[in-house]
């Protein structure tokens, strides 16, 4: 047993350097010369766990190296997961160096996607340190001669409660790699924590600040070409013929390809590729419909009056209750196809050979990405090795790997190295957005006020179902119905930043508070009556806990003084339950020359227990920003089939001068991580909207809200860029 | 092609580009400092900023042949990575993805040299251009307003 876990110390060691030879330093510190001399490579749990004997090693100088599998791209996961481990291992931090880890089946959830990375390998990563802390202890215990009892272990240190002895894990490193695994470990109390819930920097800090190659834009070798592609401008069409006669002219072409999306031009810098690219003469034809955004806008309208809806859900007899109310309010809402525009743009290195394949860049699922590469190629994925580099970003994108297999069909064709590089507009035309969607909502109120009935329809364009059914205020009304529909696009989407909630909280969020209003209740009392009758008697299957909704929303209202701003200052309300987290917010909105400016927002969440503290408050302030800059501005529309906007000229994203101040607080609910990632940008849209209300009596029913009444007609809101 | 002679964080380059190549894709591809980042390639995004002449200039639409000063690129910003901007950085713990920031750090650092003390407005303001998808934009004010008060 120890014997072989020896072996696989030394072999897996080699393996992960191997991965570094020839390249530049991927993603942040390979193992480097002293950790290959490390002498364990601990399996973190018993044999039937499998799969997490390769989070950490300690090396012998007492560097402990943890592998960080899931790919970073500004979640801060290379901060945390890392935490996680060196908390139950009682390591000192700053002996601690987080390596990214390649692809590895020994991983499991090695994506960046659903707010569920930490809530996922929550209990993985502390039993790995855990078991890791066991071994070093025992081995000093036997070192010593004295019972484990009597030792504990701290700050990477195994202490001798009797006496003055003391070994560090450098030194017990070797002598630990020999103790036999422990079936079952003692996790800590929460209330012994020291690392996590503390605000650790970034690891990867010093190398993004002085400009080290870390991303997949930045990835070089030797003699690897660079490429760009020609993809049809619109959706809906195909290359029918090209011309590269002009494009080849242009120095440092060396080949054109035609790929299954578009044309490749190869060559030997980027920006010969791009110049080149621009000279390509390409007929199109069409493979689809053409379709534009008015066409959008009247098929919403028949989609929301069709009689082929798929019911999600149905409680009680909704129809019995709009028949018997005293009020119905009726209200729609819309939002446009967003890009994701992550800093970085798609780019991906393949090197295609004979029997295996070698690819490395940015990516969020990389064994979709794999397994899309084998299909392609018909090469078995044990042939094919993938090294992440850190994403500039990716919020959905890189979830789809299109990118990655282009790369991988030009390097077979070419049967040679290259990068394959999208500029900013190929990334911003080029599909997988933000669907646009269409809501209609409906409630039915009694005499008194309260809402007996409840309707909602999402329809999308190539949305799947753009409802949560089973989220609030699902359980709290008796009578409900919630039904969606979507039309086919050749226009192409995917998982956008907190999906479909992202547009789907602010709609209701809006839409409950037009309702509070039409029942002549407060906004928060309204919710926190209809969370009471969830406590009370829950109607059908619900996916959230009221309690936690409860807790966030009464923490807000207090923390903003709700209902008692300064004069000139409205504030709007907002509580979203997404993944599995909870977040209340309410922003304050004035106006400045009759415009609605958010000044504030108070964010309180629940996402259980916080693991780095600084990287939460990073979160949660950016999902802000991203939800209201996104409510405020986003907008991508389209003229016969083709994106109108193609650049941050035409697309506008938030900048510095529009961000408001944000008040942040985190609950200690005392339950485990549910994620954070997404669930404060969902409840932005529906606060700010409702603070605009409050100021200008306009409600927002469409994104981007710059783009209706309250913004349109007042002065010194034309739509004039303020940069 | 031709070739051109530069001066990058202090050393004497040449290259042999076409003359239109604009100077990020010579830094990033023929001198591999790849810290200068492509984001946009029509000056709307900051990504691309390096300093010429101690100004800050957006190196994706400058052509190689235009350059006829010394240029600092985030490499070059300073020796050991502890320009007071990037100490700033480092403390306010400023970067999620981090692609944005070396461009970030650049406008910084030549706005605090014409604006010593500078107010949160006046550091919005400048750094209005430059664009960070993280929407990290709290952090990076903050360490702007920190940068200023080191020595």
């Amino acid at each position: 047993m120890e014997s072989t876990q020896h072996t696989t110390s030394r072999r897996d060691f080699l393996k992960w350097s191997s991965f570094t030879a020839g390249g530049l330093v991927l993603g942040f510190k390979w193992v480097s010369a002293e950790a290959q001399t490390a002498d364990i490579f601990v399996p973190a749990a018993d044999a039937a766990q499998v799969a997490i004997n390769h989070y950490l090693s300690i090396g012998t100088d007492g560097i402990v190296t943890i592998f960080s599998p899931n790919p970073e791209l500004g979640q801060n996961i290379m901060t945390s997961f890392p935490m996680i481990v060196a908390e139950e291992l009682d390591a000192d931090w700053n002996k601690v160096k987080v390596v990214q880890a390649p692809l590895d089946k020994r991983f499991d959830r090695q994506l960046t996607g659903g707010s569920g990375a930490v809530p996922h390998s929550w209990m993985l990563l502390r039993k790995a340190g855990a078991t890791a802390r066991y071994m070093l202890i025992a081995a000093a215990a036997k070192q010593w001669g004295v019972p484990e009892s009597e030792c504990t272990a701290s700050e990477g240190f195994v202490l001798h409660k009797g006496s003055d002895k003391k070994l560090s894990y450098g030194e017990l490193a070797t002598a630990a790699g020999a103790i036999a695994v422990p079936a079952n470990v003692t996790l800590k109390d929460k209330k012994d924590f020291k690392l996590i819930g503390t605000a650790v920097k970034n690891v990867a800090n010093h190398d993004i600040l002085t400009g080290k190659p870390l991303y997949g834009l930045d990835f070089y070798r030797e003699g690897m070409l660079y490429a760009t592609i020609q993809r049809p401008p619109s959706f809906g069409t195909k290359v029918k013929s090209f011309d590269a006669a002009a494009a080849k002219q242009v120095p440092g072409i060396i080949d054109v390809v035609q790929v299954k999306n578009g044309v490749a031009v190869v060559g030997t810098s980027t920006w010969q590729v791009m110049k080149a690219k621009k000279a390509l003469k390409i007929t199109y034809e069409n493979s689809g419909n053409i379709e534009s955004t008015s066409d959008h806008d009247r098929i919403f309208g028949e989609l929301l009056n069709s009689d082929k809806a798929t019911v999600r859900r149905k409680d009680g007899d909704v129809d019995a209750a709009f028949k018997s109310a005293a009020k119905v309010i009726r209200k729609e809402f819309q939002c446009p196809f967003l890009s994701h525009s992550p800093m970085e743009p798609m780019n991906f290195f393949a090197h295609v050979k004979e029997d295996s394949v070698e690819l490395i860049g940015p990516c969020q699922i990389p064994g979709s990405a794999r397994t899309a590469v084998s299909k392609l190629l018909n090469i078995p994925e044990e042939k094919i090795t993938l090294d992440l580099t850190r994403l500039g970003g990716g919020f959905g994108r890189r979830l789809y790997n299109d990118y990655v297999v282009e790369a991988a069909e030009v390097s077979s064709l070419i049967k040679a190295p290259v990068k394959v590089i999208w500029s900013r507009e190929d990334d911003m035309t080029g599909g997988t957005y933000r669907p646009a969607v269409r809501y209609r909502f409906e409630a039915a109120l009694d005499a008194s006020g309260n809402m007996i009935g409840y309707k909602l329809r999402g329809a999308g364009i190539n949305s799947g179902n753009p409802t949560r059914e089973s989220n609030f205020p699902t359980g709290a009304i008796e009578n409900l119905l919630i039904d969606s529909i979507e039309h086919q696009s050749p226009i192409t989407t995917g998982a956008w930043r907190a999906p479909i909630t992202n547009f789907l909280a602010y709609a209701e969020q809006a839409f409950l508070d037009e309702v509070a209003e039409a029942a002549g209740k407060d906004p928060i009392d309204f919710r926190l009556e209809l969370f009471e009758k969830v406590k009370a008697k829950t109607i059908g299957k619900i996916n959230y806990n009221v309690n936690r909704m409860i807790d966030v929303t009464k923490r807000v209202r207090e923390r903003s003084n709700w209902g008692k701003a300064k004069k000139g200052v409205y504030q709007g309300f907002s509580v979203y339950f997404s993944h599995a987290s909870y977040v209340a917010q309410v922003a304050e909105v004035v106006l400045e020359k009759g415009k609605p400016v958010v000044k504030k927002v108070f964010a309180v969440s629940d996402c259980g227990q916080v693991v780095n503290l600084g990287g939460a408050r990073q979160q949660v302030m950016g999902a802000i920003v991203d939800g209201m800059g996104h409510a405020y501005f986003g907008k991508l529309s389209f003229k016969d089939g083709a994106a109108e906007q193609s650049n941050f000229h035409n697309y506008r994203l938030i900048r510095m001068k529009e961000i408001p101040e944000v008040d942040l607080f985190f609950v200690d609910s005392g339950f485990d991580p549910t994620g954070l990632g997404e669930p404060a940008l969902p409840p932005t849209g529906g606060a700010v909207a409702n603070a605009i209300f409050k100021a200008t009596g306009k409600r927002m029913y469409k994104q981007p809200f710059t783009e209706t009444e309250a913004f349109t007609t007042t002065p010194g809101a034309s739509g004039k860029k303020t940069f | 092609m031709a070739l051109f002679k530069l001066n990058v964080n202090g050393k004497e380059r040449q290259v042999d580009v076409e003359p239109d190549t604009p100077l990020l894709w010579v830094l990033r591809d023929s001198l591999h400092l790849v810290g200068t980042k492509y984001g946009c390639g029509v000056a709307q995004c900051g990504a691309c900023t390096v300093h010429m002449n101690g100004n800050a200039v957006r190196s994706c639409i400058l052509p190689v042949s235009a350059v006829k000063s010394p240029v600092i690129t985030i490499e070059g910003l300073s020796e050991h990575g502890d320009h007071p901007v990037q100490q700033a950085w480092d403390e306010v713990d400023v970067p999620q993805c981090g692609y944005c920031q070396a461009g970030q750090m650049m406008t910084a650092a030549a706005f605090l040299k014409t604006h010593p003390k500078p107010t949160m407005e006046e550091i919005a303001g400048a750094m209005q251009g430059n664009i960070c998808r993280c929407g990290a934009y709290h952090r990076i004010r903050e360490a702007v307003l920190v940068a200023s008060q080191k020595k």
